[in-house]
C-alpha cells in the first residue's frame, strides 16, 4: 500500500493533542462516573420511571417531528413563493435558539396564562395544562421539526432536476410522484432523522427541567441533576449517568448507521423545476402545511420579542452581569471549539484511519451527555479545587466539545478541497507549513470557520446544562438567571432576559458568520 | 418532420429566434457555444419552456400549446435518466405506463426493447450496478418503448468514453433508421457522429448561424462551423 509522501504538518500534529483533549473531557469523566457507580447505590422505582419516561418522550418527540415534517418539507420542495427562502432559513434557527427561550415562547402560547388558554376560556372550553409529557414533547417537536424538515428537503434537493423533467415527459400523475419521488426519499431519510432526534431528546435537559419534573415527567438527565443538586447522592447520580450513556450510545450508533452525519445541521436547498402530477388537493394541503409550520415556529419567538421588549430596559443588574459572563463564556468556548476543530480537521486529512478516529472521538461529545460529563468532572475536580469556582471554565470546555462535530462537518470538506488544490501547489512551490496555512488554507476556510465559531458561540450562549450542576449565584450565566426568574414567577423580567438571550445568541452567530463570509 | 415557424423564446436577457424545417427521418445535431440556445431550443420542442411567439409543428400537427407528456416526442436526458429504486426492467417499463401495471404483452415489449439495446438479462438489476454505457442503453430502451415519431436527446453521450460514444451513436442510428424516427440531438462535439447526424444546426446567440445537410456542410463548411468539425 502506498504511504503518505508528505509528513504531517504542525496543525495536523496539534490535531492529535486536540483529539486527546476531547477524549480526556469525555472519557475521563465517564470513567469517574463508572467508578463512583460501583458502590452501594441502587436505582429506585422513580429512577426506572425516569428511564421509561426518557425513552417514551424521545420516541414520541422523534415520531411526531418526523411525521409533521413530511407534509411541510414536501410543500417547501414543490412550491415557490415569496418568503420561501426566509422560511427555509428560519428552519435552521431552532438549532441555535436557546432552549430556555424556546420554552418561554411556547409557554406564552400554550402555558396556563398563554394565548391558547385565553381563547379557550373565552369560548367556554376547559383550559389545557402542558406541564409534563405534553409540554416536553411539544417543546421537542418545536425544536426538532425544523431539523427533520431540512433533512427531507435536502434529500429532495439532491434529486437531479432532469429526473423531475423525465417524470413530466412520462406524464407522471400523483400516484407515480408518491411512488417514485416521495417514498424513496422518506424511506432513505426518516429512519436517520428519527434516530438523530431521538438522540437529541434523550439528552435534552433544559426542556425537562422547565416543563417536566415530578414523578411522572422526569428524564434520566433531570434525575441525575436532582440526585446531584438536591440529594447529593453521587453514587446514584453516577449510576443514572451510566444509564444515560447506554441510552445515548444506542441512539448515537443508530444515527451513525442510518444518517449521513454531514446532513445534520444546515441542510441544502436549491431551486427545483416544477413538480408534475399535483392535483388541487395537493395544492391545498401544501399551503396549509406551510402556513401551520410558519405559525408554529414564528409565533412563540414573536411573542418572546414582544413581551421582552417592554421589560428589557428595566432588567435587574444581576441579569446584565450574567449576560456579560455568558458573552465571555460564549467567546471563549467558540475560540476553543474553533481551534480544536481546525486542528482535528487537519488531522482528518492524514488518511482514512485518522478520519475515522477523529469522527469517532468527536462524536463522543454528542453521545456522552453534558450532564454526565459534568457529573464526572465534578467528581474529578472535587479533590483538587472547588468545583463551583471552576463552573465557567468547565462549562466552556464541555460546550466546545459538544459543538465540535457540527463544526467539523463543514470545516473538514472545505479543508480537503483546499489541500487538494492550492495545497498541492503550495507543496510544489516548497512553501513552509505556516505559509501554506496563511496563504492557501485559511483564506479558503474563512466561511466554514465563521459559521462554526458562530454555531459554537450561540450553542454556548444558550446552554443550560452543565452550568446548572455547578453554578452558584456569582457564576450564573444568562440562561440560568432566566430560569431562576421563571422559577420565582418574575415573568416580566424573565421575558426581558429571554429577549436579551435571543438577541445575544442570534447576534453572536450572525456576527461570526458574517465575518467568515466577508473573509 | 419538425417545423419551427418563427418561434421566439425569451428567457431574461436571452432571446432565441428560429425558423426551421427538419425532414421526417432526419437526424439533426445541434451545436454551438455555451449559452447559444441549444438546450433552450430542445426544451421548447419538448415543451419544458413555452414559446413566446410562433408555432412548433411535429408531423404537420401544431403542438405549441400541448403539454410535455402529450407531445409526440420522447426525450433522453444527459443525467438523471434512471430511478435508482427501480429495477432496470421497471425503469424501461415506465416508457409504456407510468403506473407500471404491466400486461404480459407489455412485459414482452420491455424484454424486446432491452434485447434491442443489448441488455438481455439485465432486467432484474438495479441502476447502481450498471456501467455508464449500460445506464445509457437502459434509458435508450425506455425511449424506444415510448414509440414516438420524434426523439430529443440532450448531450446523450457527454459522459461516455470515446469507444462507448461511438457504440451508442451506432445503436441510436440503427434504431432511428429501423423505426423511421426523427432525431434532434444537442451535442458539444460532432466528432464520432459523422454517420449518425444527417443534418447540422449551428446556433450562435439564439439564432441559426448555419443549417443544412451534414454532408454539404462538411464539404464546404462555413467558417463558424469549423471548430465543431
Amino acid at each position: 500500500m502506498a504511504s503518505r509522501a508528505q509528513p504531517l504538518d504542525p496543525v495536523a500534529r496539534a490535531g492529535i493533542g486536540a483529539i486527546g483533549l476531547v477524549l480526556a473531557v469525555t472519557l475521563l469523566p465517564l470513567a469517574a462516573v463508572a467508578l463512583a457507580a460501583e458502590g452501594e447505590a441502587r436505582l429506585s422505582a422513580s429512577d426506572f420511571a425516569a428511564i421509561r419516561f426518557t425513552v417514551l418522550q424521545a420516541a414520541l418527540s422523534a415520531g411526531l417531528s418526523c411525521a409533521l415534517a413530511v407534509p411541510v418539507a414536501r410543500a417547501l420542495a414543490r412550491r415557490r413563493f415569496p418568503g420561501r427562502g426566509a422560511l427555509v432559513t428560519l428552519m435552521g434557527a431552532p438549532f441555535i435558539l436557546p432552549v430556555v427561550v424556546a420554552v418561554f415562547g411556547l409557554l406564552a402560547i400554550f402555558g396556563r396564562a398563554g394565548l391558547l388558554n385565553a381563547v379557550l376560556e373565552a369560548i367556554g372550553l376547559p383550559r389545557i395544562d402542558i406541564f409534563g409529557m405534553t409540554g416536553v414533547v411539544l417543546a421537542h417537536v418545536f425544536l426538532n421539526l425544523p431539523l427533520a424538515v431540512r433533512l427531507l428537503l435536502s434529500a429532495w434537493a439532491r434529486i437531479p432536476a432532469e429526473r423531475l423533467r423525465l417524470a413530466t415527459a412520462l406524464g407522471f400523475g400523483p400516484g407515480q410522484m408518491e411512488r417514485h419521488f416521495h417514498w424513496p426519499v422518506l424511506r432513505e431519510v426518516l429512519p436517520g432523522a428519527f434516530a438523530a432526534i431521538f438522540l437529541i431528546c434523550t439528552t435534552s435537559f433544559a426542556v425537562a427541567l422547565i416543563l417536566g419534573g415530578g414523578p411522572r415527567a422526569t428524564t434520566v438527565e433531570l434525575a441525575i441533576y436532582q440526585a446531584f443538586r438536591f440529594d447529593f447522592d453521587l453514587g446514584r447520580a453516577a449510576l443514572l449517568g451510566l444509564v444515560q450513556v447506554a441510552i445515548s450510545a444506542v441512539a448515537a450508533l443508530s444515527v451513525l448507521r442510518l444518517t449521513d452525519v454531514r446532513d445534520l445541521g444546515a441542510g441544502r436547498d436549491r431551486a427545483m423545476p416544477a413538480w408534475p402530477g399535483l392535483g388541487r388537493g395537493a395544492v391545498v394541503l401544501d399551503w396549509a402545511a406551510i402556513a401551520c409550520a410558519a405559525l408554529f415556529l414564528v409565533l412563540p419567538i414573536a411573542l418572546v420579542a414582544l413581551r421582552g421588549a417592554v421589560a428589557l430596559p428595566g432588567l435587574p443588574g444581576v441579569v446584565w452581569a450574567a449576560a456579560g459572563r455568558s458573552i465571555l463564556l460564549a467567546l471563549a468556548s467558540a475560540a476553543l471549539a474553533t481551534l480544536l476543530a481546525l486542528a482535528a480537521a487537519a488531522l482528518m486529512q492524514a488518511g482514512r484511519a485518522a478520519r475515522r478516529g477523529v469522527e469517532t472521538a468527536s462524536f463522543f461529545g454528542i453521545a456522552v451527555s453534558p450532564l454526565v460529563i459534568g457529573t464526572g468532572l465534578f467528581l474529578l475536580l472535587r479533590p483538587l479545587a472547588s468545583p463551583e469556582a471552576l463552573a465557567l471554565p468547565v462549562t466552556g470546555a464541555v460546550n466546545a466539545v459538544a459543538a465540535l462535530p457540527f463544526i467539523l462537518r463543514s470545516l473538514s470538506p472545505a479543508l480537503a478541497e483546499a489541500q487538494a488544490t492550492q495545497g498541492r501547489l503550495a507543496v510544489s512551490l516548497g512553501m513552509p507549513a505556516w505559509q501554506a496555512w496563511r496563504l492557501a488554507y485559511l483564506p479558503r476556510l474563512a466561511r466554514p470557520l465563521g459559521f462554526g465559531a458562530g454555531l459554537a458561540a450561540a450553542l454556548s450562549m444558550g446552554d443550560l446544562g452543565v452550568i446548572a450542576l455547578f453554578s452558584v449565584t456569582d457564576t450564573s450565566t444568562l440562561p440560568l438567571e432566566m430560569y431562576r426568574l421563571m422559577g420565582s414567577y418574575r415573568t416580566d423580567d424573565a421575558g426581558g432576559a429571554a429577549l436579551l438571550l435571543l438577541i445575544l445568541s442570534l447576534g453572536l452567530f450572525y456576527l461570526f458568520d458574517r465575518a467568515g463570509r466577508a473573509g | 418532420m419538425i417545423g419551427l415557424r418563427d418561434i421566439a423564446v425569451v428567457l431574461g436577457e436571452f432571446r432565441l429566434e428560429m425558423s426551421l424545417d427538419l425532414p421526417k427521418g432526419a437526424r439533426l445535431a445541434v451545436v454551438g457555444a455555451s449559452g447559444s440556445g441549444k438546450s433552450t431550443l430542445l426544451n421548447a420542442v419538448a415543451g419544458f419552456v413555452a414559446a413566446d411567439a410562433g408555432r412548433i409543428e411535429i408531423d404537420g400537427r401544431d403542438v405549441t400549446g400541448t403539454a410535455v407528456a402529450e407531445r409526440p416526442v420522447s426525450i433522453l436526458f444527459q443525467d438523471g435518466n434512471l430511478f435508482p429504486h427501480l429495477s432496470v426492467f421497471d425503469n424501461v417499463a415506465l416508457g409504456l405506463r407510468p403506473d407500471l401495471r404491466q400486461s404480459p404483452g407489455d412485459r414482452a415489449a420491455v424484454d424486446t426493447a432491452l434485447a434491442q439495446v443489448g441488455l438481455d438479462g439485465f432486467g432484474p438489476r438495479r441502476p447502481g450496478s450498471l456501467s455508464g454505457g449500460q445506464e445509457a442503453r437502459t434509458a435508450l430502451a425506455r425511449m424506444l418503448l415510448r414509440d414516438r415519431p420524434v426523439a430529443l436527446m440532450d448531450e446523450p453521450f457527454a459522459s461516455l468514453d470515446p469507444a462507448l460514444r461511438a457504440e451508442m451513436a451506432g445503436l441510436v442510428q440503427d434504431l432511428c433508421e429501423a423505426r423511421g424516427m426523427t432525431l434532434m440531438m444537442v451535442t458539444h462535439d460532432l466528432r464520432g457522429l459523422e454517420t449518425l447526424a444527417t443534418h447540422v444546426l449551428l446556433l450562435a446567440e439564439g439564432r441559426a448561424a448555419a443549417f443544412g445537410p451534414a454532408e454539404a456542410l462538411r464539404a464546404d463548411p462555413p467558417a463558424a462551423l469549423l471548430p465543431w468539425l
